[in-house]
């Protein structure tokens, strides 16, 4: 694990300590190690400025935003999971927040439902931040997307015997839960 | 005829709608399954505890939640952006307006209001913010105090925590989820005398910390009870990605009001408290009551200085109008964005995402500091006794409607 917890004492201020590196900087780091056939694409009009990544590089992709001693990106704020309302199109959005440094990046994962499958399908990232437990749990019992590898992927908001993802653009609530009416 | 029974009793419902992740046959033969809660006192709200014992010790902690889902962000596809607000209030409802306040960056940072508004209706955000910010960490220490077994601090934060919530009442209309904060400004004006009679309170109140510190703090039995229990250290406080008060318990200064210098934080004067392990270890239960009685005396520092302002720079006018810039419709441009706020708790984090076309986010999610702060209970709780699990919990300070959303 990357440690240069020697501000501990907690004496320094980060607004200003470290200069925040640019989006531009960080999509070249990124390209370097990813060797990408066509060029990382950087959305520009998003806050913070978003990154695509192809779902299958997700996991190289966090390690080292995680390991890089420039970019260190010791905190993952918010997972993301989006219907994107298109047949079979979802997509995971994760919010990085570098406390040192100050900088922030939101990654763009496009996901795709097989014709057979019933969950698109993604890799956890809970091994390298153990938040990412809970917000892909969230994810998971919401909208509908498989974690692979996740180290426990239960339903966590909803009963588990629920049916349905309520985040879905297309769900349809069922018509009784345990013998009490859904729709009111 | 329809039947008067709505629910139909099958006894299998409760293993099928939340069965416990430990199954009889994985225990050890010393091991007991325990459930604390959903109506337990000390979870503060309903939150159930799945608990792995062998004795007094616990092996391990699973929480099971989402007995106060309302469906936030299903809600927010379906409301303009204006008419969410309201439900942002019941989120976390000890702190409505920080929590409105989380909001209503985001969506003025959507629609490029950012920095525009008037000066008078930031520093009434912020006095609002900060008093509110007092009332949620007198629950906070208050309710904790009683979890410990002293019911006095409790009391004196409830009475001081009704002074606050009678002003807020006086300024809204409502003691308790406010909808005060408007997109692009306020619902309304001060009523006349508010400034003055909050000097009064901030008079009134500083001797009351006082007493409080001394009588809390510095408590032979309190500092047993939570003196090195608990312990977080600040490395697996981040991986864990808590904020607020618990992170900054760990040792790290790091404050969004800071870090990010929304609104009109970065000409305002205030320490960021941090938890030094004076009575034990760095991060125990002890700095994270610490840290927030320090907060409580910051955010009154914070308040005199708004009222300062509000009385003199920024004073009442009969040209001022809090409405002025809040827009007839909220149509933002197509983006993504995470608008992120201090609250009493920890970061709270709205994520949008607008499509350009309509006054609807295509999806708004919440990331609810209590969420994620709870999240690291198991971890903090493998291996200790049941008493102090209680106690760790409380210090944790959540909020379950935040939690479930």
């Amino acid at each position: 694990m990357a440690c240069h917890f020697s501000f501990l004492g907690g004496s320094l201020s980060f607004s200003g300590m470290n200069a925040p590196l640019e989006p531009q900087t960080i999509v070249q780091k990124l390209e370097e190690v990813l060797k990408p056939e066509a060029p990382l694409e950087l959305i520009e009009q998003n806050t913070p400025v978003g990154i695509i990544i192809p779902a299958h590089q997700l996991g190289t992709t966090m390690e080292f935003l995680y390991q890089d001693a420039e970019l260190y990106f010791d905190q993952l704020a918010c997972i993301t999971a989006l219907d994107l309302d298109k047949p079979s199109a979802f997509e995971v959005v994760y919010h990085l927040n570098s406390i040192p440094f100050g900088h922030q990046v939101a990654i763009h994962v496009p996901l795709e439902m097989g014709t057979e499958e019933l969950m698109p399908e993604v890799d956890s990232v809970a091994h390298i931040w153990k938040t990412a437990n809970w917000h892909e749990r969230e994810a998971f019992d919401l909208v509908g997307i498989r974690f692979n590898n996740h180290p426990d992927l239960r339903r966590i908001l909803l009963p588990q015997d629920w049916e349905g993802y309520p985040l879905r653009k297309d769900y349809q609530e069922q018509e009784y839960y345990h013998g009490i009416k859904v729709a009111y | 005829m329809s039947s008067p029974i709505q629910y139909t009793f099958e006894p299998t419902h409760h293993t099928d709608s939340e069965p416990t992740k430990y199954q009889p046959e994985d225990l050890r033969s010393e091991e007991m399954l325990v459930n604390l809660g959903p109506q337990h006192p000390s979870t503060h709200g309903v939150l159930r505890l799945e608990i792995i014992t062998d004795g007094e010790i616990v092996r391990d902690v699973v929480p099971h939640m989402g007995y106060l889902h309302r469906c936030f962000e299903k809600h927010a596809e379906a409301l303009p952006y204006n008419q969410t607000l309201p439900f942002v209030d019941r989120m976390d409802y000890l702190a409505a307006m920080n929590s409105e306040w989380a909001y209503v960056l985001g969506v003025e940072q959507m629609l490029g209001l950012t920095g525009t508004l008037d000066k008078r209706v930031e520093y009434i955000r912020v006095l609002m913010a900060e008093l509110n910010r007092l009332a949620s960490h007198f629950v906070a220490i208050g309710t904790y105090a009683v979890d410990i077994g002293a019911v006095t601090p409790f009391l004196w934060m409830m009475r001081d925590r009704e002074h606050i919530l009678r002003l807020l009442e006086w300024v809204s209309g409502a003691r308790m989820l406010y909808n005060y904060f408007w997109v692009g400004g306020l619902f309304y004006d001060l009523p006349v005398g508010f400034e003055e009679r909050c000097q009064e309170f901030s008079t009134y109140l500083r001797p009351k910390l006082k007493e409080l510190e001394s009588l809390l703090l510095v408590n032979k039995i309190f500092i047993q009870r939570t003196a090195k229990v608990g312990t977080l250290p600040l490395d697996v406080a981040i991986n864990y990605g808590i904020t607020g008060p618990v992170l900054r318990a760990s040792g790290l200064r790091y404050d969004l009001r800071r870090v990010d210098g929304y609104s009109v934080y970065p000409a305002i004067d205030f320490d960021i408290p941090i938890g030094e392990g004076q009575m034990g270890e760095l991060g125990d239960c002890w700095d994270r009551t610490y840290v927030r009685v320090r907060e409580c005396w910051e955010s009154l520092r914070i308040i005199d200085q708004c009222l300062t302002m509000l009385l003199g720079d920024h004073k009442r006018t009969r040209e001022f109008d809090p409405r002025a810039q809040v827009p007839k419709k909220i149509r933002p441009k197509a983006q993504d964005l995470y608008a992120r706020a201090e609250n009493p708790k920890g970061e709270l984090g709205f994520y949008f995402r607008a499509d350009g076309k309509s006054d609807i986010p295509f999806r708004c999610k919440a990331r609810a500091c209590s969420f994620v702060n709870l999240s690291i209970l198991p971890e903090l709780s493998r291996g200790v006794l049941i008493s102090d699990l209680i106690a760790i919990v409380g210090s944790l300070d959540l909020v379950l409607g935040e939690v479930d959303r």
